[in-house]
């Protein structure tokens, strides 16, 4: 078995506080009356997992569980405070899909910047742009000003994107929840396909009923903390248990 | 660490071209008219300096016309390249806080859509010499060297004023006013002769002033400035690019707290 993603001890210091939004202004009073207050918080506090070829990992928790940072560790968006994670192959990531979208620019222009940004080429996307406009089924919007589509379109032409463009390892988080009954249906598709290609999937989600269906392995995490990771059948058992009484489970720690 | 650039720049290059293209797209809004107005925009500033100072400041000298178009232009390029590159970043925000990509790439790039605008305004500053009947000489060659300061000089202001900008949303205002104080420090259209000499070295401290007397004094008075003056020049744009580049190197990953 070939590890795709191998991560030891992941922890990640989070800053938050009167640092948000300030002005100088602000700033320089808050300072002076000693009022100027900024917080310390392990988002994520020591994880620890490992994702082999072909694997399909869920990542559950509830809000403020420490998911998104910990994608944005694996994605290489944060470095971890403590500990290592080791990525052998090209990541797309999904996140928050209409984000990061040029309101001003039209579709084809989003597409290039998008592609840009996952490190391709222009040969590349020149090739792929068709297959990604087909996909998306947007063909009739492609002058359009991207301010002008609807959130829906906006996930779908995302996730023809970063599909199409050959990812070895995808991020999803919450991204199958959008998009209408036939486009849902089409990209669960299309992401079985990309798995039975032999390159890992991690999703982010909360429906659980979707992370029994799809993955394999789940790590589940609570306020930062990993409550264990395993096989994903168990895990989904006990997470809905928790959902019911709000009592974590206790594993023994290996 | 330079065969390092050397990778990220090819890695990025054409993300780097998709960057440019995309503020050149917003900032003309796809039309002629817009191109047109980055010229239009610094005549009619002139136009204006030229009938109100002219009578004050230009009875004595020749060529003054070209003389605050120098000014004018020279700052026009600071001011707009620097206030472009410090909200560059936090514009960009929604991208480097999905994506792992170079962030002095956003910084970059607002740069160049300006520098290109500074290169058409210069062009159209010879275009005055020429009907000025300023003589052009092989001297204006050197010019390169203040306008490559100012670039450095500028993306390095762009550098620090960004990541500032990250921490204090209020800077924008703050700014606006440092400009405008600094650019009556610049000497745009009148002259520094009147004063004693060593409030006339004071003025050096404006690295925007060194720059547009640089200019001057080959456009005007046809002459080379001392290497010390160059000296000045490339120091001030190297401090900040230097001073940029490590705050950028520093916060790399800091600046999603901000957000």
């Amino acid at each position: 078995m070939e590890t795709v993603i191998d991560a030891k001890h992941i922890s990640v210091k989070y800053i938050t506080g009167d640092l948000r939004n300030i002005g100088l202004k602000e700033f320089v009073m808050k300072k002076l009356t000693h009022k100027y207050h900024v917080e310390e918080f392990w988002a994520v506090n020591d994880v620890s997992f490992t994702v082999e070829k072909g694997d399909m990992l869920g990542i559950i928790g509830t809000n403020g569980a420490g998911k998104s940072t910990l994608l944005k560790v694996i994605t290489k968006i944060m470095k971890p405070s403590t500990g290592t994670v080791k990525v052998n192959g090209r990541i797309a990531a999904l996140l928050e899909l209409a984000s990061g979208f040029d309101g001003d620019l039209n579709l084809k222009e989003n597409a290039y910047l998008r592609g840009a940004m996952l490190g391709y080429t222009r040969e590349f996307m020149d090739r792929k742009y068709p297959e990604i406009l087909e996909f998306s089924e947007l063909k009739e919007f492609e002058e359009r000003p991207f301010k002008q589509l609807s959130s829906g379109m906006k996930s779908r032409i995302a996730f023809a994107i970063a599909s199409m463009v050959e990812p070895e390892i995808l991020i999803l988080d919450e991204v199958l929840s959008v998009g209408d009954g036939a486009f849902r249906e089409k990209s669960e598709a299309k992401m079985r396909e990309i798995i039975q290609n032999g390159k890992a999937t991690i999703l982010v989600s909360h429906s659980i009923d979707q992370v029994r269906r799809m993955c394999n392995k789940v790590l589940w995490l609570d306020h930062g903390r990993q409550v264990i990771f395993g096989d994903a059948e168990p895990i989904c058992n006990d997470y809905a248990e928790f959902l019911k009484t709000k009592k974590l489970p206790q594993y023994d720690k290996l | 660490m330079l065969s390092r650039i050397k990778q990220n720049a090819k890695q990025y290059r054409f993300l780097f071209e998709v960057l440019v293209k995309r503020d050149f797209t917003k900032k003309y809004k796809r039309t002629i008219l817009g191109m047109i107005w980055s010229v239009l925009g610094p005549l009619m500033t002139l136009g204006v300096l030229a009938i109100v100072f002219t009578q004050f400041f230009g009875r004595n000298m020749e060529h003054y016309v070209i003389y605050m178009f120098c000014g004018n232009l020279l700052f026009s390029y600071f001011r707009e390249s620097t206030t472009g590159g410090m909200t560059a970043l936090n514009a960009n925000a929604p991208i480097f806080s999905k994506v792992n990509v170079p962030k002095y790439m956003f910084v970059l790039s607002k740069g160049v859509s300006s520098t290109i605008n500074f290169g058409i305004n210069l062009c159209v500053l010879f275009i005055f010499c020429l009907f000025d009947g300023v003589t052009f000489t092989w001297k204006f060659v050197l010019l390169l060297y203040p306008i490559i300061c100012l670039i450095v000089f500028n993306l390095g202001m762009g550098l620090i004023l960004s990541a500032l900008y990250m921490m204090f949303k209020d800077l924008q205002y703050l700014y606006d006013v440092f400009t405008l104080l600094l650019m009556y420090l610049s000497a745009i259209f009148y002259s520094i002769d009147a004063y004693p000499m060593q409030k006339q070295y004071a003025f050096y401290l404006n690295p925007v002033y060194v720059y547009i007397r640089y200019f001057r004094k080959i456009i005007l008075e046809g002459t080379i400035p001392k290497w010390t003056f160059h000296l000045l020049a490339a120091g001030y744009a190297l401090v900040a690019l230097i001073v940029g580049a490590v705050i950028y190197k520093k916060n790399n990953y800091k600046f999603l707290y901000y957000i």
